[in-house]
């Protein structure tokens, strides 16, 4: 099982080779290191993002609020900012992870508390949060020019060569990976949502599992909410409309199965990193977006068949022992 | 389930022959097998028009195996089925339906969110020349089999506002609707109020009135005898038993019940048995069990008999903290504990081994040391970080103690064989340095050569300090590995004994409530 775990993403890895060799035969700049780190950049909010996503669904869940929340945290930063420029950047970052680990803690504690179903407690405060952000803003923008000026600096800032923003999403995969594999918290999310009646009379509290992986994918959401929005330095309602879709996109892609359990923190980062290249590379070489989006929904489905016939493989070469 | 290598001998009392008529379903020769278990064996059965048959056996006699033969759900391997004397063939529930053959389920299987009438006449609904449904026509029918089976229900309510007795009156007037001339009545009684049995008893003498053939399932002894006509023995997947009710007594069923070769091997054991540990005083839930007290000692095997939903497993799983009481103590030691989660219980020393293995031990896809510390995990982890190293050392001792085959402690769970993954569920247990286990159904549904291993292993539990409270249905399991015997009927105790002052007829005569 962990062998073909680790085949899954070796094969996801493959393909993005794959795929970044067929699009340097038409365009062999893309295929430049610098391009490609280039590209890296671009995906690490989506990276970062899939991460959190991936911890919720393990448990069995989904949290479709997300980009919502992204867009909250985002607004929320961005007027501090511009209300008061001289509080330092490094502080908004905290505020932007407390308020989006917060909005995370509401779709848990109604997961947990209420036993109301993930999905549609989070297609609620979709909506919700996303309304939230129209309510704080009052419908207005925040523009670059009042937007101060290490509010913008910070993921352009380049260390060892690499910008901030790269930086953020390599911690974010070294802090999930620590996080999954050596934590209580990280075996206990597997252990829920592998099996949960199991998992319960192991002394377990699934419940407190989801609700926790809740406040993760509501941390990594605010996170990135500071950072799209000091990326794209434009604040609006409308930012990050319909994300939730990518993210998800990247979990299944990576091979983080929707009924939970099963899923990695390199396959979902590589799930995303599969979605930013189509994004990045197809334009260059003058596809359509519409057959962007045809292709990204075509590998989304090409990795559900791939790893459920993963699955039934290896129910296969069980049944083979048992009659041995 | 055992197998006896020679037939039961069958108690045939009186003949058939001259009795009541020709039968209107007779099943001969009806095996039935699933992977490792024969869970019935060349059995015969008759149903006779405008009698009511019973058929008794303990769990795992084969009896719902046979519900589902009827009930077309099963296809037998061997054995024939007659209907009015033809042979026929039951491939689907359709099938069963069209022959005539309805069940009432304990629980019922009607549809809540229909009308009393849709449930009555769902699949044969009156139609308009149109081809649709005749509402006007289905509700005058509705009413009127429900008038003549003299039940006051409305056809145009609905099923989820009736209680669990309307219910069955509603599956019954179905019955009625389709002319089912076999009604099966699978533990009707289990969630009734002792006034609706008495109006489901009514309506029972109304089937019989109308010469349907009644096959009446039930472990409760006092409604046997008060409405059914014959008897039909089970044990162990075969009929070792038939005859007219009249003339025979309570004890001689019984005794046919649970009469068996004694072909399993138990540990023997002596036992040490010291100080009581756990105290359990008063236990109450609002619905599932009330007044349980009882003393556990150290070294002691106790045994918690029992037919199933007596409310055993509920007891056990509100000692180890899965579920809330509303009165009563527990005492572990000198120290009064009251777990609200399984991770309390597990701290204070207590762990439940659940009864389904595969669903609720084994965690397939985490490698088997994880699954060994999922439990411990407080133990091997410092402020939420996990200590690899100690999680290893914890497993390699419990599973080379068990004697573990397995490559590498890495190796993932789901790829080892059913006896291994069991030792992993025990070593994962045994990890927590319990002070009490309590072990639901330890050997059901597992081989001969599995439950002896599982025996073995429990006599050297009990060798090494450790106490076990071990609920089971089986009688030679209870009988033969405990040293007291807690017998439980419908929530309550009605027993509490030592082993050697027991037999399986007494035990049987407990749990069924039945006075010695």
């Amino acid at each position: 099982m962990k062998a073909l775990a680790k085949n899954r993403e070796t094969w996801l890895l493959a393909a993005i080779a794959l795929l970044v060799a067929v699009i340097a035969l038409r365009f062999p700049a893309f295929a430049r290191p610098g391009n490609l780190l280039s590209v890296f950049n671009d995906t690490s909010i989506l990276i970062i993002l899939a991460l959190g996503q991936m911890a919720v669904i393990l448990t069995r869940s989904i949290d479709l609020s997300m980009a919502s929340n992204l867009a909250f945290t985002g607004m929320a930063v961005a007027m501090t900012n511009a209300a008061y420029p001289e509080i330092p950047v490094v502080l908004l970052i905290v505020m932007a992870m407390a308020v989006g680990t917060a909005l995370g803690a509401l779709n848990g504690a109604l997961v947990w508390k209420l036993g109301i179903p993930p999905i549609v407690v989070t297609l609620g405060t979709l909506t919700i949060f996303r309304g939230a952000t129209f309510v704080l803003s009052g419908g207005a923008w925040v523009n670059a020019d009042q937007m101060s000026q290490g509010f913008i600096a910070l993921p352009r800032t380049a260390i060892l060569g690499l910008p901030m923003l790269s930086w953020f999403a390599i911690a974010a995969i070294a802090a999930f990976h620590l996080l999954m594999t050596r934590t209580a918290l990280g075996r206990s999310i597997y252990a829920a949502g592998i099996n949960p009646t199991a998992a319960v009379y192991a002394g377990i509290d699934v419940g407190r599992t989801k609700f926790l992986a809740f406040c993760l994918s509501g941390m990594v959401a605010g996170l990135s909410g500071y950072l799209w929005i000091s990326r794209y330095v434009i604040a609006s309602v409308e930012v990050a409309n319909g994300y939730e879709l990518s993210i998800i996109a990247a979990c299944v892609i990576g091979g983080v199965s929707i009924a939970g359990g099963i899923g990695s923190v390199a396959g979902a980062g590589l799930g995303a990193l599969f979605l930013g290249i189509i994004g990045s590379a197809l334009p260059v070489i003058n596809i359509s977006p519409f057959w962007q989006l045809a292709i990204s929904g075509s590998a989304i489905i090409l990795a559900v068949v791939l790893n459920a016939r993963g699955e039934r493989r290896q129910g296969r070469i069980i049944l083979r022992r048992a009659e041995a | 389930m055992l197998h006896h290598p020679h037939p039961a001998h069958v108690v045939r009392d009186p003949p058939h022959e001259g009795e009541g008529g020709a039968s209107l379903l007779t099943l001969s020769g009806v095996s039935k097998s699933f992977p490792g278990v024969r869970a019935l064996s060349g059995v015969s059965l008759s149903l006779y028009p405008g009698e009511v048959t019973a058929l008794v056996g303990e769990n795992g006699a084969g009896k719902s195996t046979l519900v589902k033969i009827l009930t077309g759900i099963y296809q037998p391997d061997e054995g024939e089925i007659r209907i009015g004397g033809a042979p026929v063939k039951l491939p689907t529930a359709h099938a069963a339906f069209e022959q005539g053959i309805t069940a009432i389920h304990q629980e019922t299987v009607l549809f809540d969110h229909l009308t009393v009438a849709e449930n009555i006449f769902l699949g044969h609904a009156p139609r308009t020349w149109l081809g649709t449904i005749d509402w006007r026509t289905m509700r005058d029918n509705a009413r009127e089999v429900l008038e003549t089976m003299g039940a006051g229900i409305d056809p145009d309510a609905l099923l989820s506002d009736l209680g669990i007795a309307n219910k069955h009156l509603v599956a019954i007037a179905r019955a009625m609707s389709i002319d089912a001339r076999i009604v099966i009545m699978d533990e009707p009684t289990a969630a009734l109020s002792a006034k609706e049995i008495e109006e489901l008893f009514l309506l029972i003498e109304f089937l019989k009135s109308q010469k349907k053939a009644i096959l009446f399932i039930s472990h409760k002894f006092d409604e046997i005898f008060r409405i059914a006509d014959r008897y039909t023995v089970f044990r162990d997947g075969q009929m070792v038993g038939e005859g007219l009710l009249a003339g025979t007594t309570q004890n001689q069923l019984v005794r046919m019940m649970v009469g068996r070769a004694v072909d399993q091997i138990f540990p023997e054991r002596q036992p040490k048995i010291g100080a009581p540990l756990l105290a359990v005083s008063g236990l109450s839930h609002p619905t599932e069990f009330d007044d349980i007290s009882f003393e556990l000692r150290q070294g002691e095997i106790l045994g918690f008999y029992g037919l199933v939903g007596a409310g055993r497993s509920e007891v056990m799983q509100a000692i180890a903290g899965m579920t809330r009481v509303s009165r009563g103590t527990i005492t572990l030691g000198r120290r009064e504990i009251a777990p609200k989660s399984a991770a309390d219980a597990i701290d204070a020393g207590i762990v439940y081994v659940p009864e389904e293995r595969g669903r609720q031990g084994v965690v397939i896809g985490l490698p088997i040391f994880q699954n060994v510390s999922l439990p411990s995990l407080k133990r091997t982890s410092k402020s939420g970080v996990l200590r690899l190293a100690e999680e290893f050392r914890l497993a390699r001792t419990y599973t080379e103690r068990l004697d573990l085959r397995a490559s590498s402690l890495s190796q993932d769970v789901g790829t080892l064989s059913g006896g291994n993954q069991q030792k992993v569920v025990i070593a994962k247990w045994l990890a927590t340095e319990p002070k009490v286990i309590i072990l639901d159904e330890p050997t059901k549904g597992i081989d001969i050569a599995s439950k002896a291993a599982v025996h073995g292993f429990m006599a050297e539990l009990v060798a090494e300090g450790l106490s076990v409270i071990m609920v089971s249905s089986e009688l030679p399991e209870i009988l033969g590995m405990s040293d007291r015997v807690v017998v439980m009927r419908e929530g309550r105790m009605v027993a509490i004994r030592e082993n050697r002052d027991l037999d399986a007829e007494t035990l049987v005569r407990f749990a069924a409530g039945i006075a010695p």
